[in-house]
């Protein structure tokens, strides 16, 4: 219990991941979907970014003219965060495009609603 | 035609059916019959008692199926999570300075970063140097994700109706004569500020925290402020599609060429030419500058155009 | 170092940059030709390398950048990667052709250079995915072919699309979001990126007995998030109203390609970042195995079902997967040579039979069910001849490539009794079931049609005469000269 509460971000990032992961399979409104995915993902980011920390070091901006290693946290998961993030927002961007176009053509974002509309208009 | 009709008038069993189908005659009536669509139920039936609450869902016909479905969901969900929990008890601990990550890998990360990649930021320096690839694809993630917000929304005859039209016309109309004083005095504070502040993350990402995607974003917001104040006609002066096509492709021309430099020089163990500067000076680190502006560009744009597409349709 | 091995980081970079510069095009028919230079470019320079390494059973690593692994990213080349990237580069070009006519009706006049920028990218994405040495550049290139592909399937712009990207994409994202935590995981307990450091760390794990548990949770999250992507049995639903209602040739390449490439990174995980002898520990390729016959069956069933011609082939091809994954799930090496054969099979098949169904129904007004194409091969022959080639070879008549794989697949499994019986009897049941329903397809379309039911002969197009003899050519390929690419796939299994 006690490994739980010192791993307190990547405890919380897998109850979010859980959350996230409910709502994008549950939900029916297609922006609730879509913010599940948003929290399923920076879950995991949170998880990845507390990965990068060490007790009692600095951030990896070189202070100084040495660079030492014991002296910085672990810089690799900063980055790949960075490109995570990017992802997410492209991908969200994307997700909401596509409901917007949904939208214009049936007038609901019920994602029930929408399939039993789209089978009435006929199949091609 | 008539065969047909008599062929569909005539009870069929199931061999009549079945070797017709091999026939290829009872196409129509496949063997394994589908589902019949479910007919939507009766509204006014139910309609007295359950006024107040949402009911279409139950009129929408969610079949057995989907209930199903929605248990398995949560099971699954449950599951994937209890796991997880079991999963971070064995991981090792928080902050600790002799996790697996803290390896061979960062050490060189920290220690020569500065000298083989030129930067102070050692973040900027592995995201754009060492494992520049996946910086690579991340920027076209970008590029894509723009191209189908195009794709789905940019007006065309297909999801636009005439009165949409005439309504945006209406609109541009009515912008051009009315503007909010608050809105654009604090605008014409406000952009300049945003734009410098831009710039200087940007040019700084190699030497303090910042780099090309915040800086793009700061720049990016500031395009969306001026569009917002002063209206789409002003900022399609000079901001056009064609604007955004070509400064984009340019700028993720110059990336992958400087990209492809990079990699074929490295693989081949040739000379790169690039010189490294003095550590802490803008103008340093060799090609992490303009990869650098080249991707605060292309952020920029890209920020922009999900509003302009999001809000008018239109870039 | 050889100037062959440039060309797999030419190819990708060919790819991205095609991607890159279509926006400044004029038109969509310009898109269109750089879009075959580049599939063809990328063609040219893995059939040479193939000839370079294939013969000489080399494979290389390849640094992208000044800095060697751990520390920079790599591509990692050896026989089996430069025969699928050959076989890639390949289908792409011929499905492009195969489906030009339809792409050109069904995708808006403004809208068609964007369509191009995707199909260069899911290339770019695909070949990346299987030279790539390095996990989290797959993860990166896993979105990319995950937002490209959504974006091919609704570039058509009719009603069933979009709601069948809808559901495509919530799919995907829920396949990536597994993948990303499986790969956080691995990252936090081995602290490497790059496939041969996490080989060697992960050896040392299960040797000393540390982290077991996580190390099962990573394999299974990974495991589940490809297959939830690559429609593996319980989660296929996606797929066939994705891949039957898009225009033709991105069913073609999203049922010929797409799909495999994420198999072909998860058959590249396991050989090289978990090695195959920890994943049959672990018991996971019975799960696979499992999932891999229930595929087979229940998609040849959906597909008995329908009646429009490109769902029905949509099913098949979770049929055909289904064979994939019971290749991989039986564990052995022969295994997964069959299961990578089926790959190649089914890439050089599915798209032939997508692009001919479509140039059969443009003649009866692109209607699409079943019964309204009696008759259909007499006004387009080499569509009729094509269609026919396509099914026989889904059924696994001799001659043809699938019966090749088929026999492989059988053979695979004479060293486990257990397994063996279940895949025989499996393999026979979805035989006849295949014949089930490809048969009357093939004799609607061949029967003489009522009075008044022709349509007009039609014109037959050089890009889908040439994109069909191709296809036909690579069917009988496959199926009577399999040895040497066998062999191919066998040396570079061996490699990895």
């Amino acid at each position: 219990m006690e490994h739980l509460l010192i791993n307190h971000y990547e405890t919380a990032a897998v109850i979010l991941f859980g959350i996230g992961f409910l709502n994008l399979l549950l939900q029916n409104n297609l922006v609730k979907k879509v913010i599940g995915v948003g929290i399923m993902d920076s879950s995991v980011y949170l998880f990845l970014a507390s990965q990068g920390y060490i007790e009692g070091r600095l951030a990896p901006i070189l202070v100084g003219e040495v660079a030492n290693a014991a002296d910085y946290i672990n810089p690799i998961p900063a980055g790949l965060v960075l490109t995570g993030i990017v992802v997410s927002v492209s991908v969200t961007a994307f997700s909401l495009a596509l409901i917007q176009r949904l939208y214009q053509k049936y007038k609901t974002v019920n994602f029930d609603e929408i399939v039993q509309l789209a089978r009435q208009k006929g199949d091609e | 035609m008539s065969k047909m009709a008599k062929i569909k008038k005539e009870k069929k069993t199931l061999w009549q059916r079945f070797t017709a189908w091999v026939n290829g005659d009872a196409a129509e009536q496949p063997l394994l019959p589908a589902e019949p669509p479910k007919p939507p139920k009766n509204k006014g039936a139910k309609g007295k008692k359950q006024k107040a609450q949402p009911t279409r869902k139950e009129w929408m016909g969610l079949s057995r199926f989907e209930h199903f479905y929605r248990v398995c969901a949560v099971v699954i969900g449950v599951a994937i999570v209890s796991v997880l929990m079991v999963t971070v008890l064995q991981l090792p601990l928080f902050g600790s300075p002799d996790n697996p990550a803290v390896n061979e890998v960062v050490e060189r990360y920290v220690e020569k970063g500065l000298e083989e990649t030129g930067a102070v930021n050692m973040v900027a320096g592995m995201i754009l140097d060492y494992r520049a690839f996946d910086t690579f694809g991340e920027s076209s993630v970008l590029f894509l994700a723009v191209t189908c917000v195009t794709m789905l929304l940019m007006r065309d005859r297909n999801n636009t109706t005439k009165e949409e039209d005439l309504l945006t016309a209406r609109e541009h109309v009515i912008e051009g004569y009315e503007e909010d004083i608050i809105l654009t005095k604090i605008a014409r504070l406000v952009i300049p500020c945003a734009l410098v502040y831009g710039i200087y993350v940007v040019l700084n990402g190699h030497l303090s925290p910042g780099g090309g995607f915040s800086g793009g974003t700061i720049m990016g917001s500031a395009l969306i402020l001026f569009a917002v104040s002063f209206g789409m006609i002003r900022i399609s002066r000079f901001f056009t599609y064609a604007t955004f096509r070509k400064v984009t492709s340019c700028a993720l021309m110059v990336y992958a060429a400087s990209k492809a430099y990079s990699f074929f020089t490295g693989a081949n163990h040739l000379e790169s030419h690039i010189p490294l500067g003095t550590p802490g000076a803008i103008l340093s680190s060799g090609l992490i500058l303009v990869l650098d502006i080249c991707v605060g560009i292309v952020v920029a744009c890209t920020m922009y155009g999900f509003y302009a597409l999001f809000t008018k349709g239109e870039l | 170092m050889p100037f062959v091995y440039n060309f797999p980081f030419f190819s990708i970079f060919i790819c991205m940059i095609s991607g890159i510069v279509t926006p400044l095009l004029k038109n969509g028919r310009w898109a269109y030709r750089l879009s075959l230079f580049a599939s063809g470019a990328g063609l040219l320079l893995s059939g040479v390398l193939l000839g370079r390494i294939g013969p000489a059973n080399e494979s290389f690593s390849f640094m992208m950048g000044h800095f060697p692994a751990p520390w920079g990213n790599e591509l990692s080349v050896g026989p089996l990667e430069a025969v699928l990237a050959t076989a890639v580069c390949l289908v792409m070009m011929m499905a492009l052709l195969g489906g030009s006519r339809d792409i050109f009706e069904d995708v808006l006049p403004e809208k068609q250079k964007l369509y191009f920028i995707m199909m260069d990218e899911i290339l770019a994405a695909l070949l990346a995915l299987t030279y790539t040495n390095d996990i989290f550049t797959a993860y990166v290139f896993i979105e990319i072919s995950t937002i490209a592909a959504c974006a091919i399937v609704m570039a058509k712009d009719a009603s069933a699309t979009l709601v069948a990207t809808m559901r495509y994409l919530i799919m995907s994202l829920l396949g990536s979001g597994l993948v990303l935590i499986g790969i956080v995981l691995l990252y936090c307990i081995t602290g490497h990126l790059l496939f041969p450091s996490l080989q060697q760390r992960v050896l040392e794990l299960v040797a000393t007995g540390q982290y077991t548990i996580p190390l099962t949770v990573v394999v299974g999250l990974i495991v589940l998030g490809l297959g939830i992507k690559s429609a593996m049995f319980p989660f296929h639903l996606w797929l066939p109203p994705a891949h039957g209602s898009a225009t033709t040739a991105s069913s073609s390449v999203l049922s010929g390609l797409v799909v495999k490439g994420y198999i072909i990174l998860m058959i590249r995980l396991f050989y090289k970042v978990f090695t195959i002898e920890v994943i049959r520990e672990l018991r996971i390729t019975n799960m696979i195995f499992l999932f891999g016959l229930a595929g087979m069956i229940i998609g040849s069933i959906g597909a008995m079902k329908e009646g429009h011609i490109k769902r029905m082939l949509a099913y098949s091809s979770v049929a055909q997967l289904g064979y994939v994954f019971m290749g991989i799930g039986l564990g052995t090496d022969i295994g997964i040579m069959a299961a990578c054969f089926q790959i190649l099979v089914h890439a050089c098949t599915k798209p032939m039979l997508f692009s001919c169904a479509s140039a059969l129904s443009a003649g009866r007004h692109h209607n699409k069910k079943l019964h309204a194409l009696r008759g259909a091969a007499y006004e387009n022959k080499l569509a009729g001849i094509g269609f026919t080639v396509g099914a026989l070879s889904m059924i696994g008549i001799p001659l043809f490539a699938g019966f090749a794989a088929k026999v492989f697949f059988a053979s695979a499994t004479m060293a486990q009794p257990v397994k063996m019986w279940m895949t025989l009897l499996t393999l026979a049941l979805s035989t006849v079931l295949n014949a089930l329903y490809y048969i009357p397809a093939v004799t609607v379309l061949w029967s003489r049609p009522a009075e008044g039911e022709t349509g007009e002969k039609q014109p037959v197009y050089p890009a889908f005469a040439v994109s069909t003899v191709v296809f036909i050519a690579a069917v009988f390929f496959l199926g009577i000269c399999y040895e040497p690419v066998v062999t191919l796939i066998q040396n570079g299994l061996a490699l990895l």
